[in-house]
């Protein structure tokens, strides 16, 4: 009788916890939605969408957010192509070429890579990465979109090596020894058996690293430059939707046109994640299955 | 094994029960110190310009070597945050390096704050190149001209051939509004200019030196406070006068780029608030503008004071 009563209470407490998640979740949007929804009684929507220029404290205020949104676009991308095909590869070494005492250092590593502070990651860009970029490339700034790839990467990298690494490790078996059996070379197997049946769960690593990249926010607004300009390049000064937010949030006036505007820009960025972990949530479950 | 477990577990126990104890001690120690129900005590929150920041650091500090029990905090981010708090009622005192706007203030007053402005000081915004820069002297409209992005290579002005890199503060920043209204749109009303986009906006006045001082190619303004050796300040001429950001200048206003630094409080200050407002304004408080590389507000009055000892001073 007593055990079923403490049964009771905690698998309500639980199921408490789960639907709290769902209800902060569902808040938070509807939060979002009805200060975003505020701006577009005053400012079109259509402006706010394909306006490309951003001067939030001009008179009268210009909110379009095709410079910001093309910044964070071109930020994330530089920092895939930099991040998915050095991850992936780190993710292949650890899980099947590595000698055992090897891949317990580098699993430790990547930990400690994934701790570093993302300030820290800013600092070292201010000080080092952006003088050695304008330098060694001839640029004429080192605040540019580049720098800000660089050091997200970098920030992205424990995520996608440790899920790929798990993806690699929970392929069966028998896959790779029928492999052999066929005759196939250790590179062979794992180029063309092993990493096929990993890749929905390599996938949802890659796409995790990517909601990571496209919501940091403080790395990118020490290192890109922050210019609201339509950028062409990513070797140019960009500025990105989280550094606005971030930047530009301690003066507005709780209520002011400029206040909803960053809502606006909060909703957008908060449906980019969304979509994107839509789609990583749905890899794994296929990987699951 | 398990008797190790308990051990530890022990002893960590009792090395937290005694941490409790200390500090529960030496909180009781804090609180039992006698505090002469006549001195003053409470808690100034003072938010805005970046400009100012070190200097109300400064008269913070020795206030509270003059008033220990208040306790005053000091936090930058410019002058539009420092505006925003305090119509949002999240600060006592905002700094800020320009003029509330009409605007501001009616939103200000439909929100029941009624801003009182006080000038604690005069600055210069200086605009500093790289030492390697040859250039030493631009007038507004050729600042107007790189600001605006219709010249964009030195060698327009006999420098070097080399793209310019404009930097500018963050838009909450009252220095990027005072550049704005004074330089980009040339003091004039109808003018509708802007920064070119392609302007780099930077989060402080420091990350500004610093990318100064790195780049041959870039130029940045900010608060004379924050010029250092190692960048240069340009002579800048509105005409063909040209003048260095300096106290003397300022007070005469021959540097074209002068201007008043504020502090706002939430209508007549009282308490603590209006003790610190007295105090920024006493010499002792003056004297730290002065330390910072600003021009107190008293100075004009005191026009026959020795420019000898303002210069040694500012050094």
């Amino acid at each position: 009788m007593h055990r079923r009563i403490s049964e009771y209470i905690i698998e309500s407490l639980i199921r408490l916890s789960g639907f709290l998640v769902i209800a902060f979740v569902f808040l938070i949007f509807l939060f979002l939605l009805r200060d975003s929804l505020s701006l577009f009684k005053e400012y079109k929507i259509g402006e706010f969408l394909f306006g490309r220029n951003w001067l939030p404290i001009s008179e009268p205020p210009k909110f379009g957010i095709v410079p910001l949104f093309l910044g964070s676009i071109y930020v994330t991308a530089g920092a895939i192509v930099i991040c998915v095909p050095v991850g992936i590869a780190a993710a292949m070494f650890i899980a099947e070429v590595a000698p055992t005492f090897l891949k317990n250092i580098l699993k430790s590593l990547i930990e400690i890579l994934a701790a570093i502070p993302s300030v820290v990651l800013g600092f070292i860009g201010i000080v080092w990465l952006s003088p050695y970029l304008k330098q060694t490339m001839g640029l004429s700034t080192g605040m540019c979109g580049l720098t800000g790839s660089l050091l997200l990467a970098f920030m992205a990298l424990p995520t996608i090596i440790s899920i790929s690494e798990d993806a690699l490790v929970g392929v069966p078996r028998a896959y790779k020894e029928a492999a052999f059996g066929l005759g196939a070379t250790r590179w062979q197997a794992l180029w063309r058996i092993v990493l096929p049946a990993a890749s929905p769960g390599i996938i949802a690593g890659v796409m995790l690293g990517i909601g990571r990249v496209i919501g940091e926010t403080m790395v990118v607004m020490m290192v890109t430059g922050n210019s609201p300009v339509v950028p062409t390049s990513i070797l140019q000064p960009l500025r990105t939707l989280t550094a606005t937010i971030a930047g530009e949030m301690g003066e507005t006036v709780s209520g002011s046109e400029h206040y909803f505007a960053l809502f606006a820009v909060g909703l957008v960025l908060f449906i980019i994640t969304f979509i994107i972990n839509f789609i990583a949530d749905s890899c794994l479950r296929r990987a699951r299955k | 094994m398990k008797v190790k477990l308990k051990f530890t577990r022990q002893s960590l126990c009792s090395a937290l029960a005694s941490i409790l104890i200390l500090s529960a001690m030496l909180f009781a120690a804090g609180c039992s110190e006698d505090i002469d129900p006549n001195e003053p005590s409470g808690f100034v929150q003072i938010k805005g310009s970046d400009t100012i920041v070190n200097a109300a650091q400064k008269i913070a500090e020795e206030f509270m070597k003059d008033y220990p029990h208040v306790f005053v905090a000091v936090t930058g981010g410019g002058s539009g945050v420092g505006i925003a708090s305090l119509i949002n009622k999240t600060c006592d005192i905002a700094t800020a390096s320009r003029e509330m706007k009409p605007k501001e203030i009616e939103m200000a007053e439909q929100r029941g704050v009624f801003p009182k402005e006080f000038t604690v000081a005069y600055d210069g915004v200086a605009v500093i190149v790289s030492k390697d820069n040859p250039i030493d002297k631009l007038t507004i409209e050729d600042l107007h001209r790189i600001f605006t992005g219709k010249v964009t290579n030195w060698e327009e002005f006999g420098g070097k051939d080399l793209h310019i890199v404009t930097l500018s503060r963050e838009v909450s920043s009252g220095t990027h509004m005072y550049f704005k209204e004074e330089v980009v749109q040339l003091g004039k009303k109808d003018n509708h200019d802007e920064f070119s986009p392609e302007t780099l906006l930077l989060t402080s006045s420091q990350t500004i030196v610093e990318e100064v001082a790195a780049n041959d190619a870039a130029i940045g303004y900010l608060g004379m406070g924050y010029v250092s050796d190692r960048t240069k300040a340009l002579l800048v001429a509105k005409g063909d006068e040209f003048h260095p950001p300096d106290i003397n200048n300022v007070i005469s206003k021959a540097y074209p780029l002068s201007r008043g630094l504020y502090f706002y409080t939430n209508g007549e200050p009282n308490g603590v608030t209006k003790l610190f407002m007295d105090f920024a304004l006493s010499p002792k408080g003056q004297q730290q503008f002065i330390e910072t590389g600003f021009v107190p507000v008293k100075a004009e009055e005191k026009e026959t004071m020795d420019e000898g000892t303002l210069n040694a001073q500012k050094d």
